[in-house]
């Protein structure tokens, strides 16, 4: 080894030599000079059609090329005027109306107008494209029957544009949350004639997104894009806000292993890394407080129950299970990076609502609740695994609650690790007894959690359901009074937290690094970043 | 030559056909699909997508479309990238590779060849011992474990390069070095090795007796056999090196090709997976034809075979 470290040493220096070596600028300091922002961005992102790709690493992006009639505010995500500088709604909560400011417009100087969205509604409803996230647009009138191809005349669904800066949006039902949903990527307008010109409208796999030909309307430009090197945006001159926005361009590093961008980070290579690797995340909170930034997110992780096997369909053993687990050691001795307990399905003061049925963590009753199960002492409980996917700390987690199982309840459970793809088949298919899981709020409302365990949702996959659940849900929910909506949310998670289909453990945070010379960074809980507002100022 | 290069060309078909066949039903065989993901999609979008992409239609009917698609040079869309053709990504990401396994090819080879040859003229001196001891050690320590480690010292504590990244002339030391380090252990090996049992050889002892010199004696008559054996490992080495490593690559954040033969089994983008393994299948046949060849004009032995 010594042998092979020397040469690498003298070839180093000789290379070191010939491109100047010692202290040099680092690209941090380069990128705080030319107005440049660095971020190691977690993932190449799989495309930047606002309609087709779904993940955060692309919406990262997409928020600098795009602007919807809302926008995100900063500090909690909640909705501000985007494109729409204002917005009525009626005293029915069916019908908004948006107005359009005049000024703004799409990166090839054409004006921005109400047509444009409601043509690039149309197409993400278009059957054949296949959205995934068409169903946030299920609120609007008919607009699921013609997602679902049942109707075919788009003028039946619930958009209108009466004049160029006028839009309407038609609800079947007063849905309060609209506004937090119109947030999310799925509602930027896209350039219809832009798209058209390099493919069919419906067609998912239509490149009009690279570089020379991607148009859109939000305060950056893309300029480069190579795949797994980096995407980088620079400054819209055409954008309505042009003369707020500080950076002049964004660079996006897009290395998926957290080990590689934290090293980057630290050889100063990158402004913000927006995930630390969980294992180095004690030593910044120690050592380098000023540069760790992390923040509860909207976003839980959980344990599913399969209620159509037994023992599992017996709700006390159910409960057992959950009572006999300890969330805040599995927190601060496994997981490491600054993870919350959680006691019931939605994280805490999620749209201002907190649930207040909270499960409790009692070993003892948990055992008399499997003793009145029939198993007491854990005697003649059968086998049953956990099924988690490999890779992400899941294992150690799972091991952990073994260890506490069988410690409290004297039950044996065994572990099965399965590679992604399978665990997905496996749980989508509800071929195991318990199984991890992750959910992350597409919108700030406790609703984005609770309406995962309606029955037969198609993400619920834990075999369960309670005809009052849904109603409380689908039905009671969707009222104008703030107050009477979160209580019958209060009452469906009350329902959740009894019946305990699913087991939670904890709520995510992102932790993420940021070097001070970033200013006006604001870490939200639906992880949605305000680039628009954030300047460079190198330390001195 | 003529009819033995052509005899080799023709049974590549056969290996390449029987490659694709392996791969298809082997991907389409493991359970999950390329549209499944943590938050599920509905059953009949995710029925659109698989209708769009053509994986509606029966197996084998799907099967032969897409060895049609192959002979026509067409290796389809990615589905973990929907606006782009494996044809594209393949061609975005070759070149980094290439580069990459051909700085690292320099450095196994100039490493390699200078220690197999040091120690295999001082046998049971302390010029042989060391340099085969750390060659042992650098076959032993694995990429991941070079990879971090230089960058720590050189990267973190010395600061003469960036950390990762693929932008600067110096950003190729430190990947080359580890990758190439790796292969130059093997090389220093064999070359030790082969010219051992060369250098053992009546002619050369013939060449002494008839009085040239060491350096004649080395280079002229020696070398041409005693590396023969690194030649046969650097075919398949040299189609590893330049199509790409996982692990290097995702080390220093080099956007190469590697990447994608793992990640696209993963991600059970069927086309990519395709595209990838008959890339590299066509790439180590290519090389160990060089090297048949090679190996034919340095040992005159072959040619009677």
């Amino acid at each position: 080894m010594y042998f092979f470290l020397t040469r690498a040493a003298i070839a180093a220096c000789f290379l070191a030599a010939v491109t100047g070596c010692g202290r040099r600028e680092t690209l941090v300091q380069v990128g705080d000079r030319e107005g440049m922002l660095r971020i190691g961005n977690g993932a190449e992102p799989a495309g930047l059609d606002p309609q087709v790709d779904t993940g955060e690493p692309e919406h990262d992006i997409m928020i600098t090329l795009f602007e919807g009639l809302v926008d995100p505010d900063p500090r909690d995500s909640s909705p501000v005027p985007g494109v729409a500088e204002r917005w009525d709604i009626s005293p029915d909560g069916k019908i908004y109306t948006f107005h359009l400011r005049k000024n703004a417009h799409w990166s090839n100087g054409d004006p921005v107008t109400a047509r444009d969205f409601l043509e690039s509604y149309h197409r993400i409803l278009m059957p054949a494209l296949g959205a995934e996230y068409a169903y946030m647009f299920y609120p609007v009138a008919n607009a699921q029957a013609f997602n679902e191809g049942k109707i075919t005349n788009y003028d039946e669904v619930g958009f209108k544009a009466p004049d160029d800066f006028t839009f309407v949006i038609t609800l079947d039902k007063p849905t309060p949350y609209l506004l937090p949903m119109m947030v999310h990527n799925s509602w930027y307008p896209v350039p219809i004639s832009t798209i058209k010109k390099y493919g069919a409208l419906d067609d998912p796999s239509n490149p009009w997104t690279k570089p020379g030909r991607l148009v859109g309307n939000g305060p950056f430009l893309l300029k480069e894009w190579k795949i797994n090197s980096h995407i980088l945006v620079v400054r819209n001159p055409s954008y309505w806000g042009a003369n707020d926005v500080r950076l002049n361009s964004i660079y996006f590093d897009p290395e998926e292993n957290y080990d590689t961008a934290e090293r980057m980070f630290r050889s100063g290579q990158l402004h913000i890394d927006l995930q630390a690797p969980p294992s180095k995340v004690a030593f910044y909170r120690k050592y380098k407080p000023n540069l760790l930034n992390d923040y509860p997110l909207l976003s839980t992780y959980y344990y599913r129950f399969n209620v159509t096997k037994p023992p599992l369909n017996d709700k006390r053993v159910r409960q057992a299970l959950a009572m006999s687990i300890d969330r805040r050691a599995i927190c601060e001795t496994v997981a490491r990076a600054g993870e919350q307990p959680i006691f019931c399905l939605t994280p805490p003061n999620t749209a201002g609502y907190t649930a207040k049925a909270q499960l409790k963590e009692d070993p003892a009753a948990a055992r008399r609740l499997l003793a009145e199960a029939g198993y007491p002492d854990g005697k003649n409980f059968p086998t049953i695994d956990v099924l988690f996917n490999t890779g992400a700390g899941h294992k150690p987690i799972a091991e952990a609650l073994q260890q506490m199982w069988k410690k409290n309840l004297n039950i044996n459970i065994l572990l099965r690790n399965e590679e992604w793809k399978v665990y997905l088949d496996s749980t989508e298919h509800m071929d195991y007894f318990i199984a991890r899981a992750g959910w992350g709020a597409d919108y700030d409302d406790p609703s984005s959690f609770l309406e995962l365990s309606i029955t037969g949702g198609g993400n619920n996959q834990t075999g369960w359901g309670n005809p009052e659940y849904d109603r409380l849900i689908e039905v009671v929910s969707h009222t104008q009074d703030q107050a009477a909506r979160y209580d019958a949310y209060q009452k469906a998670e009350a329902i959740l937290v009894d019946e305990m289909p699913v087991l939670p453990i904890y709520v995510y945070t992102r932790p993420r690094l940021i070097v001070p010379d970033v200013k006006n960074w604001a870490p939200n809980p639906l992880d949605i970043y305000d680039y628009k507002a954030v300047w460079l100022e190198p330390q001195h | 030559m003529f009819r033995f290069i052509a005899r080799r060309f023709l049974e590549t078909i056969p290996v390449l056909f029987i490659i694709a066949t392996a791969t298809f039903f082997m991907m389409r065989m493991a359970p999950g699909g390329p549209f499944d993901k943590e938050k599920s999609i509905p059953a009949d979008i995710k029925a659109r997508m698989a209708a769009h992409y053509g994986l509606d239609k029966p197996l084998f009917q799907q099967y032969l479309l897409q060895m049609k698609h192959l002979l026509e040079g067409n290796l389809g869309p990615s589905f973990k990238y929907p606006g782009r053709t494996v044809n594209e990504i393949i061609a975005d990401a070759f070149p980094a590779s290439l580069e990459l396994g051909a700085e690292a090819l320099l450095v196994a080879l100039a490493m390699g060849l200078a220690a197999g040859l040091t120690a295999s003229l001082k046998q049971n001196s302390a010029l042989d011992h060391l340099p085969m001891s750390l060659a042992m050690i650098g076959i032993c320590v694995p990429t991941f474990v070079m990879g971090p480690l230089l960058i720590s010292a050189f990267a973190l504590h010395l600061d003469w390069f960036n950390a990762a990244g693929w932008f600067f002339a110096r950003d190729r030391v430190l990947p080359a070095l580890t990758l190439g380090a790796y292969y130059a252990a093997y090389v220093a090996r064999l070359t030790r090795g082969g010219m051992l049992e060369i250098l053992h050889q009546d002619y050369i002892r013939t060449a002494r007796a008839k009085g040239a010199g060491g350096a004649r004696v080395l280079f002229k008559h020696a070398l041409r056999g005693g590396i023969l054996p690194v030649v046969s490992f650097l075919g398949p080495a040299v189609a590893g090196l330049l199509t790409g490593s996982f692990v290097v690559e995702t080390i220093f954040g080099v956007p190469g090709l590697g990447r994608f033969f793992v990640t696209s089994a993963f991600n059970r983008d069927y086309f990519m997976v395709m595209g990838s393994v008959l890339f590299y299948a066509v790439f180590v046949i290519v090389l160990n034809l060089v090297v048949d060849i090679v190996l034919v004009w340095l040992d005159p032995k072959l040619r009677f075979e």
